[in-house]
């Protein structure tokens, strides 16, 4: 008779047994989604290791050049086409999205600020394959009238800028709304004119976020593979001009990988850690410049 | 502040005003451009009989059929995969964890990281571990599992966002009553949470369709009509990125798979609008009036 407690039925009620099945359930659930990230950066690791350890990681700076069967792989120009498409993408599409979010944010009527902000919500779930195409059919022939051969960096250049504008401009109407509206009051109230108020006290007041929305959108312009693939002619060289056909990093993971083995597989790994390396920092610096944008006006 | 006035007119906002709106309309003309275009050449070939039959001579002519089919294949998959697990960090970020502790820390962070991991990234670890370590070769569930890794934090965070949305009355009605916390979280917090969830799980699905480099070389390129998961078949932006890049004289036909894909995105973001404000009215609705 004793044996039945309050204790012992509480142990072994049915809904306690079930909560315990439930949240152990969830917790493996939970720790199968946080170890994939730890999965794939021990598979890259594992992966490219024999080949760093081969020569050091400054061996794929300074070797003769990309010749993978015979052992050199020098990423130099590719890591360069990376970062030169990069900042040409930042510099042709931040004045293009700063203008959009100010006219959105602060100039146009709220009819044609909403058809704006869907554009550019459309066009940020345009796949880049899209872009892709659209630039191998429409940019490069332009260009190649311009300076043959047409697939060059510079058609890169415009259609990663046009596949990152939806990135950099929605972050940056979102920074633009943090700076309290009694800025812009008293700069009106003082006479200031509409332009100065945007250019003297509103940019700056945002500052860190537009910084941190060119920072995600950098992120964004680097790691994009499909555009940079079909549009900037894959050749491995440092470009002497913006018309030099390029290979960027991401595009010779795609190109190579089907086919690569043995240790020019593992370079291609080496790339890969490269460019998770490089967007993980850049996303890392972009939110938290981001974050101490939304602190300072809270 | 020195003004540039010419006749009581200000020079300098004139200019910036001018410049601010020229760029505007620059930024704009290059968004519509491409839209226009897939528009324009894609309505020539999309028909019905376009969706409805298979590729002939690499894809120059005939349809998609078993290209839609490869892709909805890849997108169960990767939806079938992501779903417990995004549930399961989302559950235990709302719910379990103590938001403040070094558990959801570390959650928080692995998703983090995670988002902002580049496509070709997840392709080379899908073509390692999917393909080559469990063998499963070039195969629609080995793509479909890479692309779940890949749209497991955008799932996650989006499921965890609607449970928080779901509010602190639902949830202290539920005690109340003396419900257990997964009985609260099971028969109250996701109902009620429903259309929010709905949503992330279509946003997750655009991200699943939008995306070439991961299943380049996962999900592999055959074009003919899969039979099971475990055979190779292209996605529609796989198709289009091989039409337009190795196949010359195939460029009308990737418009057409292009406006395609495009149309069955708008499709799907209309639906995210509906269920978001759905979840929108559902809880301010709801809460004023019980409160």
């Amino acid at each position: 008779m004793t044996l039945l407690t309050d204790e012992v039925v509480a142990k072994v009620h049915p809904t306690k047994l079930r909560g315990w099945a439930f949240w152990s359930a969830m917790s493996m659930l939970a720790l199968l989604g946080a170890a994939i990230v730890f999965l794939i950066v021990a598979f890259l690791l594992s992966e490219s290791f024999p080949l760093i350890a081969q020569g050091g990681p400054i061996r794929f700076f300074t070797d003769e050049g990309w010749w993978p069967r015979d052992a050199s792989f020098n990423m130099t120009p590719m890591v360069l086409a990376s970062l030169y498409l990069t900042i040409g993408a930042l510099v042709v599409a931040t004045p293009l999205s700063l203008a959009i979010s100010l006219v959105t944010t602060f100039k146009a009527p709220a009819r044609l600020a909403h058809v704006l902000r869907n554009l550019v919500e459309l066009s940020a779930a345009v796949p880049t394959v899209v872009y892709g195409l659209w630039g191998v059919s429409s940019i490069v022939p332009i260009v190649n009238i311009w300076s043959p051969p047409g697939a060059s960096l510079l058609a890169g250049v415009l259609i990663v800028a046009l596949m990152i504008i939806p990135t950099i401009t929605v972050l940056t109407q979102s920074a633009l709304q943090t700076v309290p509206t009694a800025y812009v009051q008293g700069a009106t109230a003082l006479g200031v004119s509409t332009s100065q108020t945007l250019l003297r006290i509103v940019i700056p007041a945002a500052r860190q976020g537009i910084f941190s929305a060119m920072v995600l959108g950098a992120a964004r312009a680097i790691g994009e593979t499909m555009v940079v693939l079909m549009v900037c002619g894959n050749i491995v060289q440092v470009p002497t001009s913006l018309f030099d056909p390029v290979r960027a990093l991401t595009a010779n993971i795609a190109l190579e990988m089907p086919y690569a083995m043995g240790d020019h597989r593992a370079s291609l790994f080496v790339a890969g850690l490269l460019m998770l390396l490089l967007v993980s920092a850049l996303v890392a610096v972009g939110e938290w410049v981001g974050m101490r944008q939304r602190k300072m006006i809270s | 502040m020195r003004r540039f006035h010419v006749f009581g007119f200000d020079v300098r906002d004139f200019v910036w005003t001018f410049v601010m709106y020229g760029l505007t309309l620059t930024a704009v003309a290059m968004l519509l451009w491409p839209l226009l275009t897939v528009f324009g050449n894609g309505l020539q070939v999309l028909s019905w009989d376009f969706l409805l039959a298979s590729p002939e001579d690499a894809g120059r002519s005939g349809g998609i059929a078993p290209i839609l089919v490869s892709t909805l294949g890849i997108v169960l998959v990767s939806l079938t995969a992501a779903l417990p697990l995004a549930f399961g960090v989302a559950v235990m970020l709302t719910e379990g964890f103590n938001p403040a502790g070094w558990p959801a820390t570390i959650l928080r962070c692995s998703l983090d990281i995670l988002a902002g991991i580049p496509s070709v990234v997840f392709g080379l670890f899908g073509l390692s571990l999917f393909c080559r370590q469990l063998e499963l070769g070039y195969s629609i569930l080995a793509g479909g599992l890479t692309l779940a890794c890949m749209i497991l934090p955008t799932l996650a965070r989006s499921l965890a966002f609607s449970l928080e949305s779901a509010g602190v009355a639902h949830r202290a009605g539920g005690a109340a009553l003396g419900l257990s916390k997964q009985s609260v979280l099971w028969h109250v917090m996701v109902p009620v949470a429903l259309p929010g969830i709905c949503a992330g799980v279509v946003l997750a699905l655009t991200r699943a369709l939008a995306e070439t480099a991961v299943l380049l070389f996962t999900s592999g390129y055959s074009d003919r009509m899969p039979e099971s998961v475990l055979d190779s078949g292209r996605s529609v932006s796989v198709h289009i990125y091989d039409l337009s890049t190795n196949v010359p004289g195939g460029t009308l036909n990737a418009y057409g798979s292009a406006l395609a894909l495009l149309l069955l995105l708008a499709l799907l973001s209309f639906t995210v609008h509906a269920l978001t404000r759905w979840m929108q009215r559902r809880m301010t609705g709801n809460t004023t009036r019980s409160l």
